[in-house]
């Protein structure tokens, strides 16, 4: 295709040779800037090879000379905020559990990264304000000092590793509370469902319904209502509910048992975060000083948990 | 004239621009190559590097139940709001855990990495909340999340899985080489079946499908829904492969002399 070389007048570019009813196609140059910058991508190209991973090769990829890698990035990134952290780390790890509240630097700042932690892994169920997400959710309230399982540091902390009822885990805290539905005619369990409203100073008294609790509920509830934390039995008489406080609410749970669940943490964080997540949760108003041994409660045997409490 | 970028005519007996643009086969082979190299450098060699997928313990392909889940997962658009890929960045590792490797998602056809955030990352959700909770969040996420835009799926609840001939999944992927065994896909719709239900023996399916969560999901013993099949499913997200003892990809890639320790 050999044209003459024309230039066009006023532009001073010569033209592609294509035509259309007269009208000319010009061949006008890129512009100095775009081209410079170009001719730089290329050379940063050239460079980005040699520093960077980039070439693949038989069994794998040409390393770079600065030998960067994403997982190395992070591990790099994550050993720096180790450090930073190691010595609180350390001294949380070292201090045994129920020494921490005593001393009172140390434990503000195992509160504070144990709250970071429950914003992370805990508010799905307990709620932002560890308060449940309300009453009745079946999510325990860690606000209060109600306990199921108990609420001193090392109780809290057994929680938080094995889980309350966590599937396939067998150090899991366990309890089973028989679905009565199966057990007590409708009649009984009417009759049973006043008389824990009376134990909890929410209605009147109901002698069929105390004879029933007698018969069914004590090995777990207590005669008296109070409930047995070494085997997660709620106490009846705080009128504070786990699956909902209404006359309805306690009968569903009696007819049909509910048991709430609570994965087990030991295997997704470790031992210091789960002792900053024990002091935040001890912390939050119902933290008791030791694991104390109820003479009343201790005797009794079985498994339970139903309408109750945390 | 003599400006670099003029590509044309460079000279007459010699290649010429302007022969490539007016011949279209010839335009379309030329081109053709030219986006080959792209393609041939970027993906082929991901075929025979060692280290694109680093050797794991504990993978194994998805039990009939969680595959329905899956299916379902799909059906929904679950991916279009969830990713499945906690990539390595330490905000990333420090709130889902272990950075995703590529072994855990050698099964997945196709794969469920998705490209948007709205909702979290759901790659190791397995295991960290109860059944119970991932019933309630389907049915009403509002209920325990009150700050989630999450729609409801309530009818997962009340819709009894139909999950078809199992078999045929489990052929499908076979043929795209899962190793699913004979037997396991001969005993496909069992399995699913076995899985959530406890009244039938769940033995075999635990024997084929180590770590299989065996049990009743949707919290309703009686019938087999699919909230069962989406909630096995979300259970074991990320509960396979023991992600501290697997090997870190730099190790592996950096010096291939480092290989060959596990």
């Amino acid at each position: 295709m050999s044209e003459d070389k024309r230039i066009d007048e006023p532009t001073g570019t010569d033209f592609v040779g294509h035509e259309w009813d007269g009208i000319e196609e010009l061949n006008t140059p890129l512009p100095r800037w775009w081209l410079w910058t170009f001719y730089l991508t290329v050379i940063w190209s050239l460079v980005y090879v040699v520093l960077y991973p980039a070439w693949p090769l038989i069994s794998g990829a040409t390393a770079g000379t600065l030998g960067w890698t994403s997982r190395g990035q992070l591990e790099s990134e994550m050993q720096a905020a180790q450090q930073q952290r190691a010595p609180i780390l350390a001294a949380l790890a070292q201090t045994p559990l129920e020494d921490l509240p005593a001393n009172r630097q140390l434990m503000a700042t195992a509160i504070e990264g144990g709250k970071a932690a429950f914003k992370v892994h805990c508010v799905q169920c307990h709620g932002s304000g560890a308060d449940g997400i309300r009453p009745g959710s079946g999510y325990p309230n860690l606000n209060d000092d109600d306990w199921l399982w108990g609420g001193s540091m090392s109780e809290i902390q057994y929680t938080l590793e094995h889980g309350i009822r966590s599937p396939d885990h067998e150090d899991t805290r366990f309890s089973q509370m028989p679905a009565f539905g199966e057990i007590l005619s409708a009649s009984e369990i009417d009759a049973v469902t006043s008389h824990t409203l009376n134990l909890a100073g929410e209605g009147p008294a109901n002698a069929t319904g105390a004879q029933l609790y007698e018969q069914n509920c004590t090995i777990c509830h207590g005669t008296t209502g109070q409930g047995d934390r070494s085997q997660g039995a709620p106490n009846l008489t705080d009128a504070i509910w786990l699956f909902g406080g209404s006359r309805d609410d306690i009968r569903t749970t009696i007819v049909n048992s509910r048991q709430g669940v609570m994965p087990r943490w030991n295997d997704k964080l470790d031992p210091v975060t789960i002792k900053m997540l024990t002091a935040y949760v001890w912390s939050l108003g119902g933290g008791e000083q030791s694991a104390r041994p109820d003479a009343t409660q201790a005797a009794t045997d079985g498994g339970s948990s139903d309408a109750g409490s945390e | 004239m003599g400006d670099p970028n003029n590509i044309s005519p460079a000279g007459e007996g010699r290649f010429s621009h302007k022969k490539l643009e007016r011949n279209v086969s010839l335009l379309g082979f030329f081109a053709l190559i030219a986006v080959a190299i792209g393609g041939i450098v970027e993906i082929a060699p991901l075929f025979w590097i060692k280290s694109t997928v680093e050797k794991v313990d504990g993978m194994r392909p998805y039990t009939p139940l969680e595959l329905a889940g899956r299916n379902i997962y799909m059906r929904e658009g679950c991916y279009t709001c969830h990713s499945q890929m906690i990539r390595p960045f330490r905000d990333e590792v420090e709130r889902y855990g272990h950075y995703s490797l590529a072994a855990e998602s050698m099964y997945d056809h196709p794969f469920q990495w998705g490209s948007k955030r709205t909702g979290p990352d759901l790659a190791r959700v397995g295991g960290r909340y109860s059944d119970e909770w991932h019933v309630q969040h389907l049915v009403d996420p509002q209920s325990v999340v009150p700050e989630s835009i999450m729609p409801p799926y309530a009818f997962l609840a009340e819709r009894d899985l139909k999950a078809g001939d199992m078999k045929n999944d489990l052929t499908a992927l076979s043929r795209v080489g899962v190793p699913y065994t004979k037997e396991a896909i001969a005993a496909a719709n069992d399995d699913l079946q076995a899985q959530a239900d406890p009244s039938i023996d769940g033995s075999e399916v635990a024997a084929r499908y180590p770590k299989a969560q065996i049990r009743d999901f949707d919290g309703n013993p009686n019938r087999l829904t699919e909230m069962d099949a989406l909630v096995a499913y979300l259970q074991m997200l990320g509960t396979l492969v023991d992600v501290d003892k697997a090997q870190p990809q730099q190790v592996a890639a950096s010096a291939d002399s480092a290989k060959g320790d596990k």
